[in-house]
């Protein structure tokens, strides 16, 4: 499964496509340092990722994709608005399923912009139209939805934090908001800890956490013991949220519908709907469009908003996606030190897109 | 032949002789101690293959032995889809030992996972980089941290003396091979509670890719029948 003159090509005009729309054709290294990929991804990455040892650069990866040097290239550009595109392999390690190419190319559109309905409707029409006859469906999903119903709950910082950090790690989330509703407490393991007769442990003290970050989390376990739980259905809502799937608008009323009990979701909602008035005006088919309100929460913790995946039009339920995308504001605000720059991008697999032009 | 690789020294070699006399058949190392050949008897057409207990999973993932006794942790560390690749024949009931983690006696705080993950959040904000992980089980400790949901550590390459890399500040947590834990209690380290990665014992392993002629088809399942599998 190497990469092919036709898929070459075929990418070529994708990115001609996408160049026509008026994106700037830019390139990247494929030797990317590897410090930057693991901050913002975590160890996971280097279960994907190829890495390489250069006793002058230190430690180097194989580019898993190009949206880190893409930003980093903006970053340094910054003019607002603006649209990239990008061709060319990216690596990774498919230690999960070794069916799947390790080494293969992507064609990609980028747009940062101040408009996000706009611009999430701008990417999305960009990738269908790219994908031509073989787009079939259409899977969004909006993370912004999730986040906000994390941050309205009656809760204090130091919990609400920890949720939003496992958003994309189901089963610590569940875990944890379980707890947070009075289901177990952190106190049991930590009785001798938060009794007010503590004395720090006469073990030797090694390492580099020192015993005043013990006594930190020591405090805040005591402030998180006297938090009063979650009314406990809310652990039931979230379950509710996540489940929601169907045509936009539907999924939208039932949103709503439950934003009625679950409060603080009207903004994300308000900014949901105007994201689809923004594809109906980008001439993008609603019905075509199938809503997963936990679509992207299994990917790496990268999207943050507005998540699409785009399927074959023959393929079956269990095939990837021929294209992926979303919107990763965190990531430019961690990339750019705390500057907000609102970015949206989708990836095409050349590769897998000729194989199913090929079939029709 | 049906080559059977065997650990080619100390105590999980002899263990391995017991396990196989128990069963009827006979293996001895041939000859004088330096050398590597070794006698079957009790069943036909098996040849010894002497390796050390590392080197035992690589081989058999590339089917250049049939069968090979190791530790449950080395073949899940060492091959790729391991249950694809090999299949555990027995449970041999020795070479016990657990992979933990553990982190210094002093984090009175950090009893559970959920704290070791809690921590390291505050840890990172605090140090500026994240909490890191001593072990050479890299795969292992990978993929129990993602089930678990733990996210702002990274792991450390550490080949031996594990235990004295937190002492050393090469590293704040260590996940490592104990079978009795005096070596953590003597590094002031404590095993997390509900942190055992994997429970590791010496099985009989068969190859699925290395290729049989009828003939040694036909020996391998004699052998298995005589050792009851």
């Amino acid at each position: 499964m190497s990469i092919t003159s036709e898929d070459l090509s075929l990418a070529q005009n994708l990115v001609a496509g996408f160049q026509a729309r008026g994106a700037a054709r830019v390139e990247a290294a494929i030797l990317q340092p590897a410090d930057t990929l693991l901050d913002l991804y975590g160890e996971d990455i280097r279960a994907r990722a190829y890495t390489t040892a250069d006793p002058l650069r230190g430690e180097q990866m194989l580019r898993p994709d190009f949206t880190v040097p893409v930003v980093q290239m903006h970053m340094q550009a910054s003019a607002m608005p603006a649209r990239y595109t990008y061709v060319g392999p990216v690596f990774r390690r498919q230690e999960m399923d070794e069916t799947r190419a390790h080494e293969y190319l992507q064609a990609g559109y980028e747009v940062f912009d101040t408009d996000r309905a706009a611009a999430d409707a701008e990417v999305l029409a960009a990738i269908i139209d790219a994908l031509g006859p073989a787009a079939g469906a259409v899977v969004i999903g909006d993370l912004g939805v999730l986040m906000s119903a994390v941050q309205a709950l009656p809760t204090s910082d130091a919990r609400k934090n920890a949720l939003s950090r496992h958003l994309w790690r189901p089963k610590r989330f569940e875990t944890l908001l379980a707890r947070f509703c009075g289901d177990s407490n952190m106190s049991a393991s930590h009785a001798a800890l938060l009794s007010p007769d503590w004395q720090p442990s006469e073990a030797e003290q090694i390492g580099k956490r020192q015993l005043s970050e013990i006594e930190a989390r020591r405090k805040r376990l005591l402030e998180d013991r006297d938090t009063p739980s979650l009314p406990p259905e809310t652990a039931q809502r979230f379950e509710d949220l996540l489940k929601i799937s169907g045509r936009p608008h539907a999924a939208l009323k039932d949103l709503r519908a439950l934003g009625a009990k679950m409060p603080g979701l009207d903004q994300a909602l308000d900014r949901f709907r105007a994201r689809l008035d923004a594809f109906e005006a980008a001439g993008i088919d609603l019905s075509a469009l199938a809503f997963d309100a936990s679509h992207g929460r299994d990917s790496m913790e990268y999207y943050d908003g507005f998540v699409f995946s785009v399927f074959g039009k023959n393929a079956d339920r269990f095939a990837a996606p021929l294209a992926t995308g979303g919107r990763y504001d965190a990531l430019t605000t961690a990339l750019g030190g705390g500057q907000d720059i609102p970015a949206v991008g989708g990836v095409v697999r050349p590769s897998d897109l000729r194989e199913a032009l090929s079939h029709d | 032949m049906i080559k059977l690789g065997v650990p080619s020294k100390g105590r999980l070699m002899e263990k391995t002789f017991e396990w196989f006399a128990e069963r009827g058949v006979q293996l001895s190392r041939a000859g004088r101690d330096r050398e590597y050949a070794g006698t079957v008897s009790g069943a036909k057409g098996v040849e010894l293959v002497f390796l050390s207990a590392g080197e035992i999973p690589r081989e058999l993932a590339a089917g250049r032995i049939h069968l090979g006794v190791t530790g449950s942790d080395l073949v899940q560390e060492k091959i790729v889809n391991w249950q694809a690749r090999v299949e555990a024949l027995a449970h041999m009931g020795f070479g016990h030992a657990d992979l933990i983690l553990a982190v210094p006696d002093f984090w009175e705080d950090v009893v559970r996972i959920e704290d070791l993950d809690a921590v390291s959040a505050d840890f990172r904000a605090r140090h500026g980089h994240r909490l890191r992980i001593a072990t050479k089980y890299h795969r292992l400790v990978r993929e129990y941290l993602r089930d678990q949901g733990v996210a702002n550590y990274q792991l450390v390459d550490s080949q031996g003396a594990t235990e004295g890399t937190i002492k050393q500040e090469t590293a704040e947590a260590i996940a490592d091979i104990t079978s009795t834990g005096e070596t953590l209690r003597a590094n002031h380290l404590r095993v997390l509670e509900d942190a055992v990665i994997h429970q590791s014992q010496a099985c009989l392993f068969k190859s699925n890719q290395s290729e049989m002629t009828d003939q040694e088809a036909g020996d391998l399942k004699e052998l298995l029948k005589t050792l009851g599998l």
